[in-house]
């Protein structure tokens, strides 16, 4: 089980009182000016790298919110979680 | 390559089975291949082995990073059956069926596929609805499956508990007959023995690290842990790492990776005689011949290749088995691993070309791709071979995903394996 820090809370907590979002900073094209190709990359196509991952969590159990959280998905270590809004930080 | 018969196990078990010998040839890399197929897993091996069978394309190469079956094949519950709802994914799963029920005598390797019948167990009138609608689309195909009352899955499985007070109380199941389990090992080397001695090299502890592409962007070759491989074709067959591998082209795949976790129970003397399944709590079990319970567990909520997952995970479906199967409260598990599943967003797999020349992609068989071996391979190699897809592996194309034509079993069949 993950230890997760809410960004909110600044408390770690277990992976249990969280929801996994999925891939993060995904932006909706407009579907009257999306092309097919950018329509079908937003609706099915997401990164599934190896390595670092940006990706959303949803405090479910505690403050409710979503935020930001950088994973290193082959090792599943936490690098970062920052909110809504703030930029995907530089992890060196 | 040995003729495996009664003789010679006969004259095995008199002279005190001495004479083994290695099923398949410990291929080095030659410069050049006709095709190269990436990934030694059951489903690759299959594809040399119906490429060298079928086709009569020999000149081929399996590349495998560790070793014969280590991957997804030898993590999974090795369940088989074919009951799924659209017309597509029945076509497909009951090709595979059909092969599995000649693959030993085909192979000359017992591969022990047992069709002991799988249940589907049903918790509540919706789920019931959906099963029976399951059946009789199944029947309308031509693929057995009857609905059985919660006593009559008692009487196929008499570990089951079926108390109404449970909190999962058993309603009914799908019962496919035809359906069952074979042995996973035995899957990889059976292809891998019977490809080799066709021909084809099978390279173990080789890593591809790189897809050269001409200047028309064609597949040109690969880059090796054992050196570079010249050839035009790759048949990218790497469940767990279908993102990555892809992206060495710059091919990018509606895939998403998954761990899923599986456990086995100390062996005991045979309890359960069929497969039961249950979609609600995510559990399934079955018993390998060697005595031991071979429990399926859910996958983790987060993309991952970590090959391995949250206990609470494994502890949610124990608990769930512990409930449905009350003899497994007191067994202990020996051994829990994960396995990384490659998932589509219509849980169906994908197997054709990609926008690269040369490259062809057979993967995203999600939580469920054992089943399938013998036709996954059979398919694919039809498209090696040929160029272009088979009719029944037709509607799996890449492009369903820009054109809209899903085949989606997420919801329709929901799908667990």
């Amino acid at each position: 089980m993950l230890l997760i820090r809410c960004p909110y809370c600044e408390m770690e907590r277990p992976e249990a009182e969280f929801k996994y979002g999925g891939q993060a900073h995904l932006a909706r094209p407009d579907p009257n000016a999306a092309s097919d190709a950018e329509w079908t990359d937003y609706l099915y196509f997401r990164a599934n790298p190896k390595g670092e991952h940006a990706e959303r969590w949803r405090h479910a159990a505690g403050c409710g919110r979503f935020f930001n959280c950088l994973r290193d998905t082959a090792s599943d270590r936490i690098l970062a979680t920052y909110k809504i809004g703030e930029p995907r930080p530089t992890v060196g | 390559m040995v003729k495996f018969s009664f003789a010679s196990l006969a004259r095995q078990a008199l002279t005190g089975h001495q004479g083994g010998v290695p099923q398949w040839r410990a291929a080095e890399p030659k410069p050049a291949y006709d095709v190269v197929i990436v990934g030694g897993g059951g489903h690759g091996l299959a594809t040399a082995y119906y490429l060298a069978k079928e086709h009569g394309v020999t000149n081929v190469a399996v590349l495998e990073k560790g070793w014969l079956g280590g991957g997804n094949t030898g993590r999974n519950t090795t369940i088989v059956r074919s009951n799924y709802l659209w017309e597509a994914s029945e076509a497909i799963y009951t090709h595979a069926h059909q092969l599995w029920k000649t693959l030993a005598e085909a192979l000359n390797y017992n591969v022990m596929f047992s069709p002991r019948g799988v249940l589907q167990l049903a918790h509540s009138r919706h789920e019931e609805a959906a099963l029976k609608r399951q059946i009789h689309a199944n029947r309308l195909a031509g693929i057995d499956g009857e609905w059985v009352t919660a006593e009559q899955a008692k009487a196929f499985c008499p570990v089951l508990n079926i108390d109404p007070g449970i909190r999962y109380p058993v309603r009914g199941a799908a019962l496919q007959r035809s359906g069952g389990t074979a042995r996973h090992d035995a899957v990889a080397w059976g292809f891998a023995r019977a490809a080799s001695g066709l021909g084809v090299d099978i390279v173990e502890n080789c890593e591809v690290i790189a897809i050269r592409r001409d200047a028309a962007g064609a597949v040109s070759g690969v880059e090796t842990t054992r050196g570079a491989i010249a050839t035009k074709t790759v048949g990218v067959v790497v469940a767990g790492h279908s993102s990555v591998v892809a992206g060495m082209a710059g091919v990018r795949l509606p895939i998403e990776s998954y761990p899923l976790q599986a456990l086995v129970s100390e062996p005991l003397k045979p309890v359960m005689p069929c497969v039961a399944m249950s979609n609600t709590i995510h559990a399934y079990m079955s018993q390998s011949d060697k005595g031991e319970l071979v429990i399926g567990a859910g996958t983790d909520a987060y993309v991952s290749y970590s090959q391995t997952g949250g206990l609470h995970v494994a502890s949610a479906t124990l608990e769930a088995i512990c409930e449905l199967f009350p003899i497994a409260s007191r067994l202990r598990m020996m051994r829990n691993w994960g396995g990384i599943v490659d998932t589509t967003p219509d849980r169906s797999p994908i197997i054709g070309k990609t926008p690269v020349p040369g490259l062809f992609v057979n993967c995203g068989w999600g939580t469920g791709g054992f089943k399938a071996t013998p036709g996954s391979g059979h398919l694919f190699a039809h498209q090696l071979a040929t160029g272009e897809p088979h009719p029944i592996a037709a509607p799996f194309a890449l492009d369903r995903f820009r054109s809209g034509a899903l085949v989606n079993e997420a919801t329709a069949a929901a799908v667990a394996h």
